[in-house]
């Protein structure tokens, strides 16, 4: 499966993960940042919190074989060797944060013992002890992550804007939802130069 | 930027080749400071002075002093567990399993108000039972009452105030009734409450009082009809009146008294249901609801065990009022959802805390047997 079109942006499904995810992951920081600090809107920004948050938990291993299914496209040539792994790093930091921090608010709920019930019939099973220290060990490390998380993500969208904005390599190209033609060979990358 | 405006295009000093840069460079900074404020915002952080979770167990530690390892509020109790036994009569509002017939284990709380868990028992002192119905094939359904038969606020706002309002001053030792008067005077429906309070009979012990659920909610039966309701413990134990005037000479004497009739025999309520009707105010638990609302007995609950703190399974739980099981919902009562987040704060501090040992200690449970 590698169209013209392919080599240089992600392919279809990993452009529909990513920006998915995006928009789930924002809106998971949002709401948890908020209910913390809410009393009248807490008991309904929670009960949409738990069932996200387990989506993204489900949505980022299907994302994490799908990564290791479709690598993504080259590198542009405006990234050196440094940069390019900084970028991975990033990029799987991402995932990991993805991962731990659902996993680690189910394991924190279950240490505390609160039922963790999702829309319909459905309900989790508890993964850790009935611990009140370990609970509370969790909860904090969950607060650190998603900060984590936070951050990761302003340096990504920093990056990326710099590339697109500053570089002006069409890094964002990459990714964008619609389809882009591949440049021309011939095209020189910044047509502001001279 | 600095061409006059009837100049020729591309006439003038050639713009340097950086400024362009500079500009993007800008625009992805305030890009970025725009995502960042919008999550300080959501976070509170332009609003310090709003009522969070936070500032609300704040101030029950203000208030009785930080107690490492104890509920914020209602800090002083002793667990308790038993059985459950549904009769089948609320099934007709509730689809819940808890109201099918048949029995359900249930873990407990007995608690005296306030933020201090050394407190000396006093008769006035508002006494509380927080109970965990955990059906084997079923939801949790987590309850916290009080012996109140109505709440002396509407919101949590209220609530917050009343309590800095309480609060001793510093000078005198006594809470200033200047303050408490503006906040009647601001709270008329807490005046009300307080009338109807003043009035009631207090029981003689945890055993013979009647424990209210107080905020309103809505069962769903599995026909999918709602209704708006209030429930109720009432006790099996008969009313006996607290001796009124002298101060009870031991500091654990409800306690003590609680776990000698325990052991004696089991103790038993009656789980009422209040079934409310159109008009009845679900969103203000200061006012009760006319006399003759239908009450259905939906069964009886048998405590037969009673332990201290340090072994009680309770002492684990949040009895959070919104960990309800479908069938339940919290009603339109925003105090409900500030209720679950008080709560979970005051869990979350507790958690991470050495706690010493309780006011009634394992001794004192050994020694009523």
């Amino acid at each position: 499966m590698s169209t013209s079109t392919e080599r240089h942006q992600f392919t279809t499904l990993s452009r529909l993960l990513h920006w998915t995810m995006a928009a789930m992951v924002l809106t998971m920081l949002g709401i948890g940042v908020t209910m913390v600090v809410s009393l009248a809107n807490y008991h309904a920004l929670v009960s949409v919190h738990r069932p996200l948050g387990v989506a993204i938990l489900i949505l980022v291993v299907v994302r994490f074989v799908n990564r290791v299914l479709n690598p993504p496209p080259p590198w542009p040539a405006t990234m050196g060797r440094a940069e390019r792994l900084a970028a991975t790093a990033a990029e799987f930091t991402m995932y990991g944060l993805m991962f731990a921090l659902p996993l680690i608010g189910w394991g924190m709920l279950s240490a505390a013992r609160y039922p963790i019930v999702l829309p319909g019939p459905l309900r989790l099973p508890y993964i850790l002890p009935h611990d009140l220290m370990l609970y509370a060990a969790l909860r904090k490390t969950h607060t650190i992550l998603a900060y984590l998380l936070f951050l990761t993500f302003i340096t990504h969208v920093g990056a990326v804007l710099v590339h697109t904005l500053v570089v002006r390599d069409g890094f964002l190209k990459r990714m964008v939802p619609w389809k882009v033609r591949p440049p021309e060979p011939a095209l020189p990358t910044d047509p502001v130069r001279p | 930027m600095s061409t006059h405006p009837n100049a020729p295009a591309g006439a003038g000093r050639p713009r340097p080749r950086y400024a362009g840069t500079v500009a993007r460079v800008g625009l992805i900074g305030v890009i970025l400071a725009a995502l960042a404020g919008a999550f300080a915002y959501l976070g509170g952080w332009f609003t310090p002075d709003d009522l969070t979770p936070a500032r609300f167990t704040d101030a029950f530690e203000q208030i009785d002093g930080v107690h490492p390892g104890f509920r914020r509020n209602h800090a002083k109790g002793v667990g308790v567990s038993g059985v459950f036994d549904g009769n089948g009569q609320g099934a007709r509002l509730s689809k819940a399993v808890v109201f099918r017939p048949g029995r359900v284990p249930v873990v407990g709380r007995f608690s005296l108000t306030g933020g201090d868990p050394y407190v000396a028992d006093m008769p006035d002192t508002v006494r509380g039972l927080g109970l965990q119905f955990s059906p084997p094939d079923g939801e949790t359904w987590r309850t916290a009452m009080i012996n109140l038969p109505v709440f002396p606020v509407r919101t949590p706002e209220a609530f917050y105030e009343r309590m800095v309002a309480s609060e001793p001053d510093p000078a005198t030792g006594k809470p200033d009734p200047a303050r408490m008067n503006a906040f009647l005077a601001r709270h008329p429906e807490t005046a009300q409450a307080a009338l109807v309070l003043k009035g009631r009979p207090v029981s003689s012990g945890f055993e013979n009082s009647t424990f209210h659920g107080l905020n309103a909610f809505r069962f769903t039966n599995s026909a999918g009809d709602s209704t708006p309701v209030r429930w109720l413990m009432t006790p099996a134990q008969p009313f006996e009146a607290a001796t009124a005037g002298a101060a009870p000479r031991d500091k654990k004497y409800l306690f003590d008294a609680l776990i000698a009739k325990i052991n004696r025999q089991p103790l038993r309520w009656h789980l009422v249901v209040v079934i409310g009707q159109p008009g009845d105010p679900t969103a203000d638990a200061t006012m009760a609801w006319p006399d003759e609302r239908e009450k259905v007995d939906v069964g009886t609950l048998t405590l037969d065990r009673v332990e201290s703190e340090e072994t009680s399974a309770a002492t684990g739980i949040n009895f959070d009022p919104l960990v309800l099981p479908a069938g339940m919902a919290p009603s339109d009562d925003p105090f409900l959802s500030a209720r679950s987040a008080v709560y979970s704060r005051s869990f979350t501090r507790r958690a991470g805390e050495m706690k010493p040992p309780s006011a009634v200690t394992p001794a004192d449970v050994e020694k009523g047997k």
